[in-house]
């Protein structure tokens, strides 16, 4: 039995150049969408309350949008934002736009299914529909591998 | 002006994620655990010029949304995104070269359609 330290190695050596994943590669992989959504979901729960207190702002202007961040969730929201920005770009290193579009798009069902069960929001029909045709969509995605794009010579390590 | 705005969110949401993506695969893969990997690629971004000019077109597309947000609701708002889908889907596979089979095809046209419907 090799150390973890090989193993990890022998794993890196043998999926060099390929597109195939190793069980760590998918987990990480899996663990940044995670984040991804619920970042995402957070964030613009936390913007739209703050917006909504803000009030009406239509301008060219970006100063005129400076009096939003006055507002404490329209700052938490853009904070939150700033994480799911990131993660979205670590997820996009490592995942083709393809994969992450529909998987993440599991964010408006969360928000919908939220808004229902805490806020007891309507769901009418038509969005009950949309929802699961959301979720039959990131079903269907996540069976695809996450990367089909060749990786570079530099990250064969 | 509230469909000028989407059609804005939507343009400049789509060049960003598809810049985005190919600056992110040259940069090199990041690890979701390790601190350092994290701090790399930040690092990394500002001297990126894909991932610069993603970042300022997702800054047009996100000055558009919180713009359409203080004059109406998130639902609003989202139907914006459901054409990007496929644009970016199509744009995936012809710029991007990524491999899209029925599966993905399936899946963007489900959540293009699943999004336009939970706007109502």
């Amino acid at each position: 039995m090799s150390s973890p330290v090989n193993n990890t190695n022998l794993v890196t050596a043998v999926n060099s150049g390929k597109t195939a994943e190793s069980p760590q590669q998918v987990h990480a992989t899996r663990l940044l969408v995670l984040l991804v959504i619920a970042s995402n979901v957070l964030g613009n729960v936390c913007l739209s309350r703050g917006m909504q207190q803000v009030g009406r702002i239509v301008s060219a202007s970006p100063f005129d949008y400076l009096r939003a961040f006055l507002n404490p969730w329209a700052v938490l929201g853009v904070c939150i934002l700033v994480i799911w920005m990131l993660s979205d770009l670590a997820l996009l290193s490592r995942a083709d736009l393809s994969f992450v579009l529909p998987v993440t798009a599991s964010a408006y069902v969360l928000v919908a299914l939220g808004g229902h069960f805490l806020l007891h929001d309507h769901i009418s029909w038509q969005r009950w529909t949309g929802i699961v045709l959301i979720t039959g969509g990131v079903i269907l995605a996540e069976e695809t591998p996450a990367r089909t794009t060749a990786r570079r010579p530099e990250d064969w390590r | 002006m509230k469909w000028l705005l989407v059609g804005i969110i939507a343009l400049a949401n789509t060049l960003g994620d598809v810049l985005n993506t190919a600056g992110m695969k040259r940069q090199g893969e990041v690890d979701a655990l390790g601190l350092g990997s994290w701090v790399g690629m930040i690092r990394k971004i500002f001297r990126n010029p894909y991932v610069l000019g993603g970042f300022a077109a997702l800054a047009v597309s996100f000055f558009a949304l919180l713009s359409l947000l203080s004059i109406t609701t998130v639902s609003f708002a989202v139907p914006a995104t459901a054409v990007s889908y496929l644009v970016e889907t199509l744009l995936a596979k012809y710029i991007l070269k990524e491999d899209v089979r029925w599966r993905r095809w399936a899946a963007a046209s489900l959540v293009a359609c699943g999004v336009v419907l939970l706007s109502f």
